[in-house]
């Protein structure tokens, strides 16, 4: 984390003299920034007024600069302490007021020192390791027994996100939902991040990998095409998905149906309900899909596509499926695990057409990752705000739209 | 304003450099620093009709005649001052001593929490003004405006000739202000303007702000202000104010005149 930071209180009659303005003005004129966290005013001339400024700066000299250069006007450091810990009273359980974490950038004090807290995701505890030399975000089912979890506020800070340097999209990081924006420039400015990120994972540059999260919409609506056309040209480095959207690809491979609806003729074909169902049935039989892949029986479409490029795919199951496919992890504790295990590296999360895959994952993801909600349903990016990832821009559009015109930006021909 | 705690320049002298005024080879002509002194206490006790209280001068302290930065006083209860310099720091006890023998309740400031006095804190019935960054550290305003329950309005002082807030800022008894806008930059200088409408203020002429125009002191309509000021004066005249300069050149070798010279103690 680039980034220096302190926060300094002001008091007195700062607000008529000007000095608040003062002293902000010297904070951004010598290249730091700052934030108000705490302002009262004072209700009538003799009371006093104060201010909490959190200063960030990109270097520690710049930010003893800045220090050095405000004391003067009556900004003293605010007093920083460590934070607390407690250890887990038993497995999967946590202390009393354990600090529940956000999907923000976040730094723990330890013996007067600041520690980046790693792997940081919504919702979860943050473990110390014995020597008090490192931190990162933890689930509560993984907590084991005497493991040292941070508790209270206290020397805990979030730090928020920095507009990032490309003048795209993402640059807004705000989650308006609405279908009667325009797409495309949001869906180019995608397309130009993924032939960026493309370029990076090919020279192995770090979080350079895009992650898609899909629902069988994809299948249904005609979007497969473009979603292999996508994973086959290294668009495209992660797959998560649930049982359906596999065994729908698989069926149309092998039947030319979606869910028995024949994609090409765009009618149920007789008995074609049964598709999806013996589609699993068959890859069951042979074991796996990367055999299916492998011996031929299964040769085109997105699972075919991953198997080809060696892409890591996470099937997570549901109480509604059937079968389910070999490689659904059906306990959904180990499915979120095995989901969190794979967003180190991801630069850009695009999650469509399906609202529990959509929301789940944004449950994973770090608010630094830019990443894109599609769906013909506007209540899906809703809810994805409202769960907190309000860095995901919302698309309200059909998957088969969107993933065609990302193709098509990137070079698939027509 | 009844009363002025002044002392006897008796052992006054440059005899160290902590202003941008003060020049050791610029030596101090005793007997006239003398007459001065007691022209200008003169001008206090007959034209202007004050009171005057006179401490004893001490042997080595050469600045005590500058009893502005004894502290400040406010009805029964005197501040008093923490010297930013340890050549005038000194003088605290002394003055501390004189203001318990007058049965003021003392006020404390915390060790290292510089404030000279009236010297940086001056202002209106209602609102104070505090200069700092030179001398008197910002956040003792905070302090003593708790205690005073007054609002004081912190003014940086930009020049290094204009040292104390009262070298380039007198507020005068019928709102009007007499100040030196160059000492300010110019947050300090809006916050002035804020305060006190641009028919009220005279921006004093450089020439007579480093002649100290500004460290005048006003009693009523009588303002008591170092010669060689007409413009100043002039101002002051047609505003109604009765003036009395006085040679105070002197003084100025250590960076002083006639407002620094006393303490108002009612």
């Amino acid at each position: 984390m680039n980034q220096h930071q302190e926060s300094v209180y002001l008091q007195g009659h700062i607000i008529d003299s000007l000095v608040l303005a003062k002293v902000l003005d010297l904070i951004l004129m010598m290249g730091g920034t700052f934030d108000l966290e705490d302002v009262h005013i004072g209700k009538t001339r003799e009371e006093p007024s104060h201010a909490l400024i959190r200063i960030r700066t990109a270097s520690k000299t710049l930010l003893g600069d800045i220090l050095k250069a405000i004391q003067p006007h009556g900004a003293s450091v605010k007093c920083e302490v460590d934070c607390r810990t407690a250890s887990a009273p038993a497995d999967g359980v946590l202390p009393d007021e354990f600090y529940a974490t956000t999907h923000l950038p976040t730094q723990i004090r330890l013996n007067g020192r600041w520690l980046d807290v790693d792997r940081i995701e919504m919702d979860l505890a943050i473990v110390v390791n014995e020597e008090g030399s490192a931190a990162h975000a933890l689930p509560m089912g993984d907590v084991r027994r005497g493991d040292r979890i941070v508790v209270g506020r206290e020397g805990v800070r979030v730090i928020p996100l920095q507009r990032p340097p490309e003048r795209d999209v993402f640059g807004f990081m705000e989650s308006q939902v609405s279908a009667e924006r325009p797409h495309g420039h949001i869906i180019a400015d995608i397309a130009a991040r993924m032939r960026q990120l493309r370029e990076r994972h090919r020279r192995g540059q770090v979080d350079s990998k895009v992650l898609l999260a899909g629902g069988p919409a994809i299948i249904h609506a005609g979007g497969r095409d473009a979603l292999a056309w996508l994973i086959e040209e290294g668009f495209v480095h992660i797959l998560f998905c649930g049982n359906a959207l596999a065994a729908h690809d698989m069926e149309a491979d092998l039947y030319g149906t979606s869910l028995g609806y024949g994609l090409t003729a765009g009618r149920a074909v007789p008995h074609g309900h049964e598709h999806h169902l013996r589609t699993i049935n068959r890859i069951r039989a042979i074991g796996s899909i990367e055999a299916a892949v492998a011996s031929g029986v299964i040769k085109q479409g997105i699972m075919a596509a991953c198997v080809r490029q060696g892409i890591p795919v996470v099937m997570a199951g549901t109480i509604r499926d059937d079968g389910p496919l070999p490689g659904v992890i059906t306990d959904s504790v180990r499915a979120q695990s095995a989901m969190r295990a794979a967003v180190p590296g991801v630069g850009l999360a695009l999650l469509v057409a399906s609202t529990l895959h959509a929301v789940a994952t944004g449950n994973l993801l770090p608010a630094t990752i830019p990443t894109v909600c599609v769906d013909v349903n506007p209540s899906v990016p809703t809810k994805l705000a409202d769960r907190g990832s309000f860095q995901a821009v919302g698309l309200v559009m059909d998957a088969a739209s969107f993933l065609s015109e990302l193709a098509r930006l990137l070079g698939r021909p027509a | 304003m009844n009363r002025l705690l002044v002392c006897p320049p008796d052992f006054f002298g440059v005899e160290y450099e902590i202003n941008p005024w003060m020049r050791l080879s610029n030596r101090v002509d005793h007997e006239q620093a003398m007459r001065q002194w007691h022209a200008l206490m003169q001008v206090f006790e007959k034209d202007v009709g004050v009171a005057l209280e006179r401490m004893t001068p001490i042997a080595g302290l050469p600045d005590l005649v500058f009893t502005a930065n004894a502290g400040v006083v406010v009805g029964h209860r005197a501040v008093v001052s923490r010297f930013r310099y340890p050549q005038r720091q000194r003088e605290e006890a002394y003055f501390e001593h004189w203001f318990r023998g007058h049965a003021y309740d003392i006020i404390t400031l915390e060790e290292g929490l510089f404030f000279e006095g009236a010297g940086d804190l001056l202002g209106f019935p209602e609102y104070w003004f505090g200069g700092y960054r030179q001398r008197s550290d910002i956040r003792a305003f905070t302090v003593l405006s708790e205690h005073f329950h007054r609002e004081i309005i912190p003014l940086e002082l930009v020049d290094p000739r204009f040292y104390h807030l009262d070298t380039c800022f007198c507020p005068l008894s019928g709102g009007e202000l007499l100040y030196f806008e160059a000492a300010f930059d110019v947050y300090g200088r809006t916050a002035i303007a804020e305060r006190v409408p641009d028919s009220l203020r005279l921006t004093v002429p450089e020439v007579e702000a480093v002649k100290f125009a500004c460290n005048a002191v006003c009693v009523g309509k009588h303002v008591v202000l170092p010669t060689g000021c007409p413009t100043t004066q002039h101002w002051l005249v047609a505003r109604g104010y009765e003036t009395h300069p006085v040679q105070l050149d002197e003084f100025m070798k250590s960076g002083g005149s006639a407002k620094c010279l006393t303490l108002a103690l009612d």
